[in-house]
């Protein structure tokens, strides 16, 4: 039960390499906050930060209202989930669990009791006398999170920790993780680098880029109004097509080549941005008008099931755009696509939604 | 279930691609190995069981003799007296203790330094892990002169401890423990700390149980390499009584052929041979474990 509030947070390593230039965020009580970006954005030497495990170069970092820029991991009061498990090898799952405890000189009766609810929350009930190596990768991945459930700490911190397993397993654990979560009402900071993962367990999103705070959102409000282009690009799958903006002498905006884009366009704007579900493809039996129509090729189709995605292209750009259901579309096919201008993104030239 | 198994048959050991040619080749070669090194330590059995009479006279039978009882306990208990009435349990006892205390000592020296070394950032950690690597190049007997003159100086002539600490500082050991550190991943280091361990509840509730095999497969290699140490105890042991079990050996031997104990000498070069194969017995299944194993 504890806010977490990261003030200018700033880690330069002893090389000057500048992994985290300025980071602010302020994840309330009992919100999940996901770190997402791509490899190398520094999301993850926040997150250890914040646990204690690598030092803070400016800025500070309260757990609780108290700064615990001093504080070792021990007595922060968070309890962690590494990407690998980190499991101790030679205990049991059951000592893997109650290490924390006993390290903390909890009783004997009460740790055990711990040990045991926490069990039977994860269903690892029967596996307390195993070892780790005696587990597979997801009952490994539970053991990890109880030996943090058990120990009721202030804020969980997860690094990557489904990465390691198969997609369906992935599945599954991230609904038990977002449930596990609302349940314990534990203040939880969770790195990622899967937009999927980010945008399903979020309360609270926080796109990084280059050591840089991109957006912080709720996950639909990023999704529905990316604050830069890089945001548009990273979350999303298929991304966002971002095209450049063609200004012409009359005043009016062009893209691919010379579609006209009808209606009021934010002055600076410099790139226009459309997710594939929002370009509507139009048919003599439905046509589709909006401020924007395209009449492209189609380079390719790809079928997912209950959608597909057809791969286009006009004037040498591409656009990538999401059809419901089985598409008939053929590649080598000519299509007429639009949008309206509510369903646009407009960017500056820096890549700065306008 | 038992009728639908398929017949056994010597093909099913088989490994792919072996014939039962190759399989017979190699168990000739095994055996023919096995048969050169075990037989001078057979043949020196024989002849601790025969008189000294039956071994001066060649050649020597091939079968045990009748006098194993009278030899051994002559052995332990009698005392031989070339060697100043020292019996050999003294010596054992003596040789162990030496080995004990060089193959424990240097384990848990070399951890500590390799734990220091791996898992601590302190000035200069590269200068001493250095430091360390280049004593590998100085072995006793290089630093032999010295080394004696400093155990004069102390007064350790003739104790378990001049015996012991000259040969107590293990780099090689040191660099094993080191390389067997860095391959245990940061994250669980991680998790002990976040877990409220401490550098030493680290080491004793992690580092320890993991390095068990490594700890046992090196204590059986430096127990034998502190059982057979020759040429230091042979300089810093004046009394008898002191002396280690094959230094004794040597002693028996010094003299003109016909006086030495031929039968005692065998004698206690057999029981010279049973501690180190006792502990490579107890500790077989750690230590070829030890050796072999990368599952972490």
């Amino acid at each position: 039960m504890a806010t977490v509030d990261l003030n200018d947070v700033r880690k330069v390593y002893a090389g000057g390499v500048e992994a985290v230039k300025g980071v602010s965020i302020a994840i309330p009580d009992k919100a999940l906050c996901v770190l997402v970006g791509p490899s190398g954005c520094g999301k993850s030497t926040l997150l250890r930060m914040i646990a204690g495990l690598e030092t803070i170069s400016s800025g500070t970092i309260s757990i609780d209202g108290k700064v615990v820029n001093e504080i070792g991991p021990t007595d922060r009061d968070i309890a962690m989930v590494f990407q690998n498990y980190a499991l101790y090898p030679h205990m049991s799952v059951y000592d893997n669990m109650a290490y924390g405890l006993r390290n903390r000189r909890t009783p004997k009766p009460e740790i055990d009791s711990r040990v045991r609810a926490t069990a039977r929350t994860l269903e690892l009930e029967q596996l307390l006398d195993r070892k780790p190596r005696q587990l597979s990768g997801g009952q490994r991945q539970r053991v990890a999170m109880g030996r943090a459930i058990v120990r009721n700490p202030k804020v969980f911190l997860f690094d990557e920790p489904l990465s390691n397993l198969d997609a369906k397993l992935r599945g599954q654990m991230r609904v038990e993780i977002k449930n596990l979560q609302r349940n314990l009402g534990v203040t939880s900071v969770y790195v990622t680098h899967d937009q999927l993962e980010a945008m399903t367990l979020a309360d609270m999103l926080v796109v990084m880029n280059a050591g840089l705070i991109e957006q912080i959102g709720a996950p639909m409000d990023v999704y529905e109004k990316p604050a830069s282009t890089f945001v548009a690009a990273f979350i999303g799958a298929p991304p966002m097509n971002l095209l450049a903006l063609a200004r012409e002498t009359d005043g009016t905006a062009t893209v691919m080549g010379g579609a006209r884009i009808e209606g009021s366009i934010p002055q600076h704007a410099a790139i226009v941005g459309l997710r594939p579900e929002d370009a509507l493809v139009s048919t003599p039996q439905s046509p589709q008008k909006g401020a924007l129509s395209l009449p492209v090729t189609v380079e390719a189709v790809e079928p997912v099931g209950m959608e597909s995605f057809l791969h286009c292209a006009i004037n040498g750009e591409r656009i990538v755009v999401r059809v419901p259901g089985r598409s008939m579309v053929q590649p080598g096919d000519t299509l007429e696509i639009a949008a309206g201008l509510d369903r646009l993104h407009f960017f500056d030239k820096d890549g700065k939604r306008v | 279930m038992a009728d639908l198994k398929a017949p056994a048959s010597g093909h099913d050991k088989l490994m792919i691609g072996q014939s039962a040619t190759g399989i017979y080749v190699a168990h000739a070669i095994l055996i023919l190995g096995i048969l050169i090194v075990a037989f001078p330590i057979y043949y020196t059995f024989v002849a601790s069981t025969h008189t000294l009479q039956t071994i001066l006279r060649p050649p020597l039978p091939l079968l045990p003799g009748p006098e194993f009882w009278n030899n051994y306990s002559q052995a332990l208990s009698g005392g031989v007296n070339r060697i100043g009435g020292v019996g050999v349990d003294t010596l054992l006892v003596n040789t162990t203790v030496m080995a004990l205390g060089i193959a424990i000592g240097k384990i848990v020296i070399s951890i500590l330094s390799a734990y220091a070394i791996v898992f601590f950032r302190f000035p200069l950690r590269m200068t001493f892990f250095w430091i360390i690597f280049i004593t590998l190049m100085l072995p006793v007997e290089v630093r032999i002169l010295p080394t004696y003159k400093v155990m004069v100086d102390l007064g350790l002539i003739d104790t378990y401890a001049g015996l012991i600490v000259p040969l107590i500082a293990s780099a090689t050991a040191t660099l094993l423990f080191r390389q067997f550190f860095m391959t245990i991943p940061g994250e669980l280091v991680e998790a002990a700390r976040v877990d409220g361990a401490g550098p030493w509840r680290f080491f004793f509730d992690i580092l320890l149980p993991l390095s068990r095999t490594n700890i046992a497969a090196l204590f059986v290699i430096l127990f034998i390499y502190g059982w057979t140490q020759y040429l230091w105890p042979l300089l810093v042991t004046n009394s008898n009584s002191m002396n280690t079990i094959v230094i004794a050996l040597r002693k028996m031997i010094s003299f003109a052929d016909a006086d030495t104990q031929w039968h005692l000498v065998m004698v206690t070069a057999m029981l010279a041979i049973v501690p180190p194969i006792l502990v490579v017995v107890a500790m077989q299944r750690w230590f070829v474990k030890g050796l072999v194993e990368s599952e972490k």
